[in-house]
Order: structure tokens, then sequence, then C-alpha cells
């Protein structure tokens, strides 16, 4: 039942209580990853140690931890800025071209692009875990000390940024539940008042 | 004819994802080596990590799943169901590969920043065999996100044909 060019027709009211409540929902999304990864990508703490003392002078060094040294977090940041990146073109594909398709499979092309984008943050946002429990835990067994304890605050803006990546992960889970749901509903075409006479 | 192919291919990708994380299960899980150093004995075993131990969970889970599946599918098609939850097992196995990742390279290369040595050197057959753990484990996530598009396809298949 194709639609002819001049038919004007009322989306069923069902159809765009959900448009709306999935922008609602990437709008939080985009805020939660993109707050993940600037919180971690301005993570940096400077501290002085003394090392070692002779006879009455202390010899410091100054060690920085940055989000740079470890790889599980560069992918953190990077997976967290390619995830606010799409939630953004996705918003603005909804609400600057809401009815622009390509032989109907714009919403297939939306859910698959989800998909991978939560596999994406998914990724990234565990292997921070795990890189934050080994830095505030150690591990006994390879002989790794812990620097939590040095770097409290580091630590604690990492465990900030892991949160809101979980929080965003959370939002793209349930808008990729949707947008799988609006591809498996078949598309209401009634409440169409026929102004073709 | 075409449904049964169709059956046929899901069923193979299916035993090739569960081949994929019951070798990861048994290859990490058998990892063991040992070195003296200094009088002192060094034991490396994938239950010192959280994060090998959370890989092993997750690839449990996830060759539980596909056994379960490979049993329903042949008896009726749940659709939607089976693409909500083959999405929440590619999320679970690439979330498990990737905290597995992380620890093994430290392990591997170490942490200067952080004072961390690499551990390979002194029980090299412990990292061979995760490496081999681990690339059982990313190929499974791989093959999941296939089966995934795959059942994708097939719920949507009729629907888009009604359509056009």
């Amino acid at each position: 039942m194709a639609l002819q060019n001049g038919e004007k027709c009322e989306v069923g009211s069902s159809s765009s209580g959900l448009i709306r409540v999935v922008l609602l929902l990437r709008v939080v999304a985009f805020f939660a990853t993109a707050a993940a990864t600037i919180v971690m990508a301005l993570n940096k703490q400077t501290k002085t140690f003394v090392v070692a003392t002779i006879g009455s002078n202390p010899i410091s060094a100054t060690l920085t931890a940055k989000f740079q040294h470890t790889p599980a977090f560069v992918f953190f940041v990077v997976a967290n800025g390619m995830a606010s990146i799409h939630n953004l073109l996705m918003i603005i594909a909804d609400v600057f071209a809401p009815n622009f398709d390509y032989k109907g499979l714009r919403l297939a092309i939306i859910a698959i692009l989800d998909m991978m984008t939560v596999a994406l943050i998914s990724g990234g946002v565990n292997a921070a875990v795990f890189m934050a429990e080994l830095g505030k835990n150690g591990n006994s067994h390879a002989r790794w000390n812990k620097i939590c304890d040095k770097f409290g605050s580091f630590c604690d803006r990492g465990g900030g940024a892991i949160i809101a990546s979980f929080v965003g992960l959370l939002f793209m889970l349930l808008i990729t539940a949707l947008s799988i749901i609006k591809l498996l509903k078949p598309k209401s075409h009634h409440n169409c008042s026929s102004l073709v006479p | 004819m075409a449904v049964e192919i169709k059956k046929f291919f899901f069923i193979v990708l299916r035993l090739l994802a569960l081949a994929a994380t019951v070798v990861a299960i048994v290859v990490m899980v058998r990892s063991h080596d040992s070195a003296q150093v200094l009088n002192l004995t060094f034991t490396a075993k994938y239950n010192n990590t959280p994060a090998f131990k959370y890989f092993v969970i997750a690839e449990a889970i996830a060759s539980v799943y596909t056994i379960i599946v490979i049993f329903l599918s042949s008896k009726s098609l749940l659709g939607g169901l089976i693409v909500i939850l083959d999405m929440v097992i590619t999320v679970l196995l690439s979330s498990s590969i990737s905290a597995a990742l992380a620890i093994a390279q430290v392990g591997k290369k170490g942490n200067s920043h952080a004072g961390w040595l690499p551990i390979c050197g002194q029980v090299p057959k412990f990292c061979d065999q995760v490496t081999i753990a681990l690339i059982a484990g990313f190929v499974a996530p791989v093959i999941y996100f296939v089966l995934l598009l795959c059942s994708l396809h097939a719920v949507l298949s009729p629907i888009l044909a009604a359509k056009l």
C-alpha cells in the first residue's frame, strides 16, 4: 500500500509517541556518553613524592597519572566519543529528516548502527572497569601495586566517567530495543485522510 | 526448501559459535604455569585475575544459551525474542573479551607509568594458553554479531516483503 505523493497522512499517535520517547532517550544517552568522554579525556593528576633522603635533603620525583598511559582508557575515550557522535547524528536525522527513506531500509540501518554502537560502548566500558579495578586493588599474584591510594582524584574522576558510560550503555540498550520494536511493527497507514479525489 | 537451507545455515553458525566459546572456556580454565624465582614459586592461574574469571563466566553463559537455542530453534521460530537475546549475548561476549584483552595487555607489556612489570617473561606457557583462549573468545562475538544480523533478517524479511 504505497502512499501517493499528494496525500497527507497523520501518523498514528502511538507511533509518534514512540518516536518522541526514542528521541528523549537519545538525548540523555548523548549527554551521558559525552560526559564520560570529556571527564576521562581531562583526567590527569600530578603528584610529587619524596623518593629518598640524602642527609637532610629530600629527593622528590614528580609523577603524573594520565589517561593516555593505559590503552584501555584510550579505547574507552574513543568508544564513548564515537557513541556520542552516533547519537548526535541520529538525533539530527530524526529532527531534520524524519521522513527521509531509502528503499524502506532506514529503520533497519538505524537498528543495525544502534546495535554496533551498543557493542562498542560495552567493550570500552568493560575494559576500563577492569583496569580501574586493577588500579584500585592491585594484583598480589603478579606483584602489581595499587595506585589509587596515591592518585585519589584520578581514580575518582575515572570512576565517575565509567559510571556515566554505564548509564549511557543502559540507555543505548533501551534505544536499540525500541528501534528493533519499531522495525518489527507493521507500519500503520490508517488515519490517512485522502485529499486526492 | 529455502527455509530448510536457512535453518541449516543458522544451526551451522550456532554450532561454530558454541565451538568458539567452549574452546575459550576450556583453554582458559586449563591454563597454568609456575616459575621459580629465588626459591619462591610463582604460580599463574586464570583465577588470579577477576577479568579472566568474568571471561570464563560470560563464555559459559553464552554457550549454555547457544545450546538452548539450538534445541529450541528446531521446534519453532521465536523471532523477536531470539533477536533481543542474541543482542544481549553479543554485548556480554564483546564486553568480556575486551576486559580480558585489557588485562592481558598489561600482563604482556606491563605499564611503566604505574610500575607494573610484564609477567609473560616469567610464565610463557600461561601467556601462550591465554592468547589462544582470547583468540577463540574474539571469534565468538564476531560470529554472534553475524548471527544477530541473520536472525534480524529472518524476522524482518516477511514484514519487508509485505510492505513492498
